[in-house]
């Protein structure tokens, strides 16, 4: 059947707008990782590649930075997909106390993360703070920290926020991907007189490969952009320890007025983040059966 | 089993002891938080805090300002990405799967990478301080998401009823009112709350282009409150109430289709 022209038109606003305000600027970024540019003169030089290079090689910030990303994202993605896969299990039945537990786990991930940033500033607080109360009053005092503040711990104590607001969102779309497995399934395996372990590694792990990757990938984006966290609980102190790539970028813009440096590094970003997310599909589909 | 019940309540207190911690610090004075950062207040709860953050910021303001750009964002980007994902899922052709390809690529790309450049075009477009401004970037930003889930949704509504009414005589405009639109309506309500959540807490945007606090959004407000009160945390949970009450309300009645929105759009972001 022929399709009226008209159709065309359906594009042009949407389309309009998507390439100025997104697509011209990513390319741009390109174009100014090649320059010196510094935001705010007319003029910038071509310096070639000088600009990679410093990030590569240089700038012992920047790798500060990477490093940073990976324990965030690394612990991030451990805790969180553990506890929402595990928990998921538990609350899986559609009854009416899991109902109400699934929406309030889910709770925290409709906050802004403003919002969650103050919310575990206070908690992190060494003098005021319910973490080093709680402690005391267990008796272990000795685990009390400055949990903020001391550069060792400072990033794992925002890797743990990070998890306490999005959990509940990564428990739901296990929920429902267990959801979708056939129940027949599971008899067959009681029948035939599974363990409760055969029956998890063969028969609902497989099954949920394609929502543990849709977990994977999404976490481990969410934790590269984790910008506002931090921006807000440490603004990458206390010397760099939880500056991540993305707010370093921010910093190299907009307090040193490097802009074609912070491209480049935006550059190298993105080609971070899709290795990564490329890797994991790739590692994570070839374990995919179908029954 | 009991461990089971156990783990579950864990997690509840975990979600529940820091949302009562913000009710309740927001209800005491800066002293009684001092003294004792958890208890109850001594003499009953006040709404001081209340009463002078509405005194001492222009709280009526950031709120219109966050309620004007989410609603003009959310509407835009619904109307625009589902004229594009009707156009995508009719054309089934080179055309409409590189427009889809386009669009898909751009979830891929996290907003700090091309933020220097958006910032430097803003300030020639004259759109910082500026609430347009800051609705026309949302619209590009949340595009490739919207498309995404949408056109998954409408390529599965049946191709026998625009066959029909193509044969009635109906321009493709007509189709995308009269039958796209309608029938992908619970995918449509799916985005519009997760744009919602996405466009009411973003801080990124407001942070890069808006200086003027008579432009400024509720979360920008918010972390601007950090720096005058500092370690206040009655003052700075009484803004984090009044900042997420809308977002709150919604949820305690709406909860379903937040939780099937947000969801929606992690699976297919």
């Amino acid at each position: 059947m022929k399709i009226s022209k008209t159709i065309y038109l359906f594009f042009i606003p949407g389309l309009f707008l998507y390439s100025i305000f997104f697509l011209y600027p990513t390319v741009s970024a390109l174009f100014y990782s090649f320059t010196d540019w510094d935001g705010l003169s007319d003029t910038f030089q071509f310096i070639g590649t000088q600009n990679y290079e410093r990030a590569l090689t240089g700038d012992s910030v920047f790798r500060k930075t990477v490093g940073n990303n990976m324990k965030f994202m690394l612990t991030v993605v451990i805790f969180q997909t553990l506890a929402a896969l595990a928990f998921a299990l538990i609350v899986l039945k559609n009854t009416k106390a899991n109902l109400f537990l699934r929406a309030l786990y889910f709770f925290p991930t409709i906050l802004s993360s403003v919002s969650v940033a103050f919310i575990w500033s206070f908690i992190y607080d060494p003098s005021l703070g319910i973490l080093n109360q709680i402690l005391e009053l267990l008796r272990l005092d000795f685990l009390q920290q400055n949990w903020l503040g001391n550069s060792d711990i400072a990033i794992y104590s925002l890797a743990i926020t990070q998890v306490w607001f999005h959990a509940g969102q990564m428990l739901i779309i296990f929920v429902a991907g267990l959801q979708a497995i056939p129940e027949d399934l599971y008899e067959v395996a009681k029948i035939e007189g599974a363990s409760k372990w055969q029956t998890f590694s063969k028969v609902t792990w497989p099954l949920l490969a394609p929502s543990a990757t849709i977990v994977i990938a999404y976490t481990t984006i969410q934790s590269f952009k984790a910008f506002d966290l931090v921006f807000a609980m440490t603004g990458g102190g206390p010397n760099n320890s939880t500056e991540i790539i993305a707010t370093y970028i921010f910093d190299v813009a907009f307090r040193s007025y490097n802009f074609g440096y912070a491209s480049s590094i935006s550059v190298l970003f993105m080609i971070i983040i899709a290795t990564i997310t490329f890797l994991q599909f790739k590692a994570l589909r070839s374990d995919r059966i179908s029954y | 089993m009991l461990f089971r019940k156990f783990s579950l309540a864990v997690y509840a207190l975990l979600i529940l002891i820091p949302l009562l911690m913000v009710v309740l610090t927001s209800l005491k004075t800066l002293q009684e938080t001092f003294r004792d950062p958890l208890g109850l207040p001594a003499d009953g709860f006040k709404w001081s805090n209340y009463s002078a953050i509405f005194q001492e910021q222009t709280m009526a303001g950031y709120f219109m300002n966050s309620t004007i750009v989410t609603l003009f964002s959310v509407a835009l980007t619904l109307f625009f990405a589902s004229m594009i994902a009707y156009g995508i899922s009719r054309l089934n052709n080179w055309i409409g799967n590189l427009l889809f390809a386009l669009f898909t690529l751009g979830m891929m790309v996290p907003a700090q990478v091309n933020m220097v450049p958006l910032y430097s075009l803003m300030l020639d477009l004259n759109l910082t301080n500026s609430l347009l401004g800051l609705i026309l970037v949302n619209i590009a930003v949340t595009l490739p998401i919207a498309v995404f889930i949408l056109t998954g949704f409408m390529k599965t509504l049946p191709k026998e009823l625009f066959e029909a009414s193509t044969i009635d005589g109906a321009g493709n405009w007509q189709m995308y009112t009269k039958i796209a639109l309608p029938l992908s309506l619970p995918s449509l309500s799916a985005t519009a709350i997760f744009l919602f959540v996405m466009h009411w807490n973003d801080l990124l945007y407001p942070l890069l282009f808006i200086t003027d606090n008579a432009y400024k959004t509720l979360p920008l407000a918010l972390l601007d409150f950090q720096g005058q009160y500092s370690t206040n945390y009655p003052m700075l949970f009484t803004g984090v109430i009044i900042a997420s009450a809308p977002m709150v309300i919604a949820y305690v009645f709406l909860q379903r289709f937040f939780v099937a929105g947000m969801t929606a759009g992690a699976l297919k972001g």
